[in-house]
This record gives structure tokens, sequence and C-alpha cells, in this order.
């Protein structure tokens, strides 16, 4: 039972971090139309900004700042460079223009930094664990996560949905062009939306940081997933984006720690191991077909 | 949501009617080309450039497979390289139980015959294409990108499961598979065989862009709705070309597994979807011999590119990224517009 409610709160914590993936994503897909690839590479900048930071100066504040300011930097110049110039353009275009976005990341990343994984160590305040429950002990550091992310969630509510600059933001998903002719700033409010966007993906980068490896290429596979969480949860939508993340981090944690258990009940080892892996990774995409089948335009259209 | 197949009416695949003069000499020094190239590069003493225009010419194949129905069909898939490792998949699975003498599945023989195999890849390609499509065409725009993207890397995780076939670390192909009494094994014989189902291949679309079939793909593609409202159910059109597209990509992975002796799920990676699709865009999307321009173009600069700097991609990056921005139709329609290029329209 304990091990359940563990992986249940490490889904929550993984969930919690696709959506701050995922909102910037969708937030940037639903208005300005981009399909932009390079979300993941903006995660990577928060990283290793972070990570770098925290090894010449050993402050924790130093290195929250760096991530958050480095990432939503280069995010805004990269709108006001590139995809400023692709709003127009169709979906190909887009894809293949964030994608050679990638590509330059990766390589600068791997020139400045080289191609050994940085490791960064847990902020001493938040080392540790607690005991939850009697039996059920679990690191300080990843409730934190999960604390962070869902006041992320409730601030992005409330400015999505209480603020003037969320009004246009919404006003600007569904009725772009009449939001111009309103004679709104809209260069601006891209910017604006697209560096808030990098921001997130800059905080989700640099909390990952202590739990995984902090390399290239750490942005193109939590990307797909992102990804993954978008579409189900209704492209443009910042509620469908919580939710979806919710359930893809649930259930992708779920199956990558029970379904070579259950396997081994009907199969030998090493091979239940690994087609349990195996099936677990398919898990969310088989999740995501299903969901477009029912509802091809998600769980929570934006667009009505 | 911008929906991009109302809005391009700037590639118009016209109907390949009567060629232009122009252009069938174009074609035809093409072809002089592509069949003198092994003996020039062997005369000026550079054999090794044979292997790299084999790779031009297989990922030609599955450029321009795709390019059937992302440029001709609007259907953008980025699911692509699932057909291209399905292909690359028969091929070593054929070959692995053939020299384990057992039966796939329990009643499917191993082969190394190259007349077996290739059909058999374009066929389960083609099988796979239908069940993907079939399900994915009921979603449009976005959600087809990521529906497409969904299914292939489904399939690539399932293919790195597969332990009986190698899992992560993919089958090894000793040898690559019989035709006839030809050494296949020799690079230049290898090419043309290539060459020939190459040739045969643009031949095939070409036709089909050209056929009443081909008419209905572009209406679609500019206006579902008139040609639903003409009578017309585009969702058999789009899927049927769906399925020719899935079998030009298998054939084209089966062959790669040949060409590498060698298939891992690497050929089903999402980022080998990325990579054809940058092969028909850099090409020009919706022309006939764009994609072999662009394979041309991506492969031949990766190669140069990786000889000059541990770094190539940073090179390739920004080169991408002008393509994009300032060239409208990619390669093919540079060399349109500098009145070199074989446009069509």
């Amino acid at each position: 039972m304990t091990l359940v409610l563990e992986q249940l709160l490490n889904g929550l914590q993984f969930g919690v971090m696709l959506f701050l993936l995922a909102a910037g994503l969708t937030l940037i897909f639903g208005i300005m139309g981009v399909i932009n690839l390079a979300h993941g590479s903006l995660y990577m900048v928060g990283a290793y900004a972070s990570a770098f930071v925290a090894a010449q100066t050993g402050s924790v504040w130093l290195a929250l700042l760096a991530g958050l300011a480095g990432a939503a930097i280069i995010g805004m110049v990269v709108e006001v460079v590139v995809l400023r110039r692709l709003y127009a353009r169709d979906h190909l275009d887009q894809v293949l223009a964030t994608f050679a976005l990638i590509l330059i990341f990766n390589q600068a990343v791997t020139i400045l930094f080289g191609r050994q994984p940085l490791f960064v160590s847990v902020p001493p305040a938040l080392n540790g664990s607690v005991q939850l429950l009697p039996g059920l002990t679990y690191p300080v550091y990843r409730l934190a996560i999960i604390a962070v992310g869902l006041m992320v969630a409730l601030g992005l509510y409330l400015l999505i949905n209480r603020t003037r600059i969320g009004m246009l933001v919404r006003a600007g998903a569904t009725h772009r062009e009449m939001v111009r002719a309103l004679g709104v700033d809209i260069r601006l409010l891209y910017t604006a939306v697209f560096g808030l966007g990098a921001l997130l993906a800059g905080l989700a980068g640099l909390m990952a940081g202590p739990i995984l490896a902090v390399q290239v290429g750490m942005g193109e596979q939590i990307l797909i997933m992102t990804f993954v969480v978008v579409v189900i949860g209704g492209v443009g939508s910042i509620r469908g984006a919580f939710f979806g993340a919710l359930i893809v981090g649930l259930v992708d944690t779920s199956l990558r720690a029970f379904m070579p258990g259950l396997l081994r009940q009907v199969m030998t080892g090493p091979e239940a191991d690994a087609l349990g892996a195996g099936l677990a990774s398919m898990g969310i995409y088989l999740l995501m077909a299903i969901v477009l089948l029912v509802r091809p335009k998600g769980l929570f259209p934006a667009h009505v | 949501m911008s929906d991009s197949t109302t809005t391009d009416q700037t590639l118009n695949p016209a109907a390949p009617a009567a060629p232009a003069y122009g252009r069938s000499l174009a074609l035809l020094a093409l072809a002089v080309a592509l069949i003198a190239l092994p003996f020039f590069v062997q005369a000026i003493g550079q054999p090794a450039l044979v292997p790299l225009a084999t790779r031009v010419l297989i990922y030609a194949i599955a450029a321009a497979s795709l390019n059937l129905a992302l440029g001709f069909g609007g259907m953008v898939s980025f699911g692509h390289a699932a057909f291209f490792g399905i292909g690359g998949y028969v091929v070593g699975i054929l070959y692995r139980t053939m020299v384990d003498d057992t039966l796939f599945l329990g009643f499917i023989p191993g082969t190394d015959q190259l007349l077996i195999t290739l059909p058999a890849a374009l066929l389960i390609g083609g099988l796979f294409a239908c069940v993907i499509g079939a399900l994915s065409l009921r979603t449009s725009g976005v959600q087809f990108i990521m529906i497409t993207l969904a299914f292939a890397q489904m399939l690539f995780f399932l293919f790195v499961s597969l332990k009986a076939y190698g899992g992560d670390d993919g089958l090894t192909i000793r040898r690559r598979n019989a035709l006839f009494s030809f050494n296949t094994r020799d690079d230049i014989t290898f090419y043309f065989i290539c060459l020939v189902i190459a040739a045969l291949v643009f031949l095939a679309l070409w036709r089909i862009v050209g056929s009443r079939f081909g008419m209905v793909l572009a209406g679609i593609r500019q206006n579902e709705r008139r040609m639903a409202a003409i009578g017309i159910a585009p969702y058999r059109y789009k899927l049927a070309a769906f399925v020719i597209s899935g079998m030009g990509a298998g054939l084209a992975g089966a062959l790669m597994a040949n060409y590498l002796r060698f298939v891992s799920p690497d050929m089903l990676h999402w980022t080998k979807s990325g990579e054809l699709m940058i092969m028909v865009i850099l090409g020009g999307v919706g022309t006939l011999l764009g994609p072999l321009l662009g394979a041309a173009a991506l492969v031949v600069l990766e190669t140069v590119l990786t000889g000059w700097t541990e770094h190539w991609q940073i090179v390739l990056g920004p080169i991408l990224l002008l393509v994009v921005l300032f060239t409208q139709g990619g390669l093919n329609g540079l060399l349109g517009r500098l009145g070199l290029g074989a446009r069509h329209d």
C-alpha cells in the first residue's frame, strides 16, 4: 500500500513538472499558433544555467534566478529573432525551423559544457525525507516540487482568469485578429507570453536538475511527453494542460512501476522486465491515441 | 489554429502534362549523371562516394513517399519513421528467421531473397500505414501531427522491448539480401539496384500525382470541404495516399536495412521522422524531384560537415533555419527561380 502511495506521489511530482512545460507550450500554441519543438531546449537552458551558477557561486537563490532569467531571456530572444517570422507560416515550416533550433541549442550547450552530464545537489534546506504516514517516508525535495507546481498552477489560473493580461491572453487564444483589431499591441503580448512560457520551462528544468542528470538531449525526452500532455488536454487550454499533465504523470509512473511486476507473473524475469518497460513507455502514447480517437480536440478543448 | 490545407495555393502540383522540352532535357541529364556517377567517382579515385550516393537514393525514396502524404495530400505525418523502420525490420526478421531456421509467428519461413523481402516490406509497411492512417485521419491539424507521432513512438518502444529481435541493440544482417546471381555486397551493384528501384518509385509517384486520383488529392489538400461538396469522400482518398506513402517508406527501410546490414529501433525514432520531413521541406514540398534534392542536400551536408567539425549540427541548424525563413519552396523553388530547376507548374 505504501508502495502504491509512493508511486502516486512520484506520478504527481512528474505530472506537475510536465504541467510547467505544457502550460507554456499550450499557451504558445493556443495564442500564436506555433508548434514550438524548441520548448524542450528552453527547459535544458534553465537546467544548465542554474546548474552552472550553483556550481560557481554555491548559492541556491542565485541559481534559481539564473535558471529562470536565462530561460526567459533566451526564450524572448528566440521569439524576436526567429519565431516571430513563423506565425503566419504553416505548421511544416514551424516544425522545421524549431527542429533547427534544437540542433543549434544542443550543439551550443555541448560546446559550452561538454558531453558529460552535470550533477546538481539538492538544496541543503530541502535535503532529507519526512514521514508522511507510518511507513511512508518521502523526500522533501520532491514534495517541494509538487508544492511549487501546484502554486504555479494556481498563480496561472489567477493570472489568466482574473487579470487584464489574462483577459488579453484568453481573447488572443480564441479571436486573435479581433484582439489585434481592437488596438492591442499583439507583438508585445506575444513576446511576453513566450517569455512566460520559457520561464516556466526554465523553472521545470532547474527543478529537474537534482533529480535527473543535466545533459544534452534532456529537453527532447520530455518534449515529446509534453506534446502528449498538450494534445490530451486540448491544445491551447491551461486547464487541459493541468489535468493532462497529472493524468500522463500518474499513468506513466504507475505503468513503469507496476507493469514489469505484473508481467513477471506470467513470464520469466528478464524478458518480463524488458517487455514491461517497453509496454510502460508505450502506455501514454496509447492513451493519447485513444483520447484523440474519442475526442479529437482533447479533453478540455480551448476553442469551442 | 491555422489550417494549412486551405492557404497554400502557391504549391500547386499541376498535372505532369506534356513535359516541356527543357524539362525532359534536365531529367535526361539527371538520369545520365546518376548512371555515370559510380564510374566517374571511381575514375577520380573516390570510391567511397558510391555508398554515399546509395544512401541519398534510399532516403530520396523515403522522402518522396512521405512527400505524397505531406506535400500532395496535405497530411503532415510526423511518424513516417515507423514505416521506414518496419520495412527495415521485415528484412531483419526474415533474415534472422532464415538463419535460425525457425518460423516467424509459427508459419512464416525466413528468406534472404530481395525479390521476396522488398515486396514483403512494401506490403507490411502499407498494412501498418492502413491501420495507423485509418485511425489518425479521424483527426487533422496539430492533432494529426501528434497522433502519427504517437503511433510511431509506440512502435519504437515495442521494438526496443522485443528482446527476441535484439531490443535496443538491433539486429545484424550478416549478408545483404540476394538478387539473382548479382553480388549485392559490391557497392556499385547495390547502387544500381537502388537506382532502378528509386527510378521506379519516382515514376510511380509521377503517374499517381498526375492521375485523376492525384488531382482529387490536390483538391482535397486545397479545400477539403469543397471536394466533399462535389461528391468526393476525402477520407478514402487521403487514406489511400497515406497507405501508398507508407508502402514507399517501408520499401526504403528495407533497402536501408540491406545497405547498413543492420536494423535497430533508431530507424523508428522520432528524430528520423524529423529528418525525413527536413528532406522534404528542404527540397521543396509538393514537388516531384524536391525530395531527391533534399535528401542529397542533407546527406551530403551531414557528411561534409562531420568531416569538418565534430559539432556539425551547429552549422546545419542555421542553414536549415535560413532555408525555412528565406526560401519559399525549398531548394527546388530556389533553383526554379534561378531558372535551373525542375519546377513543374
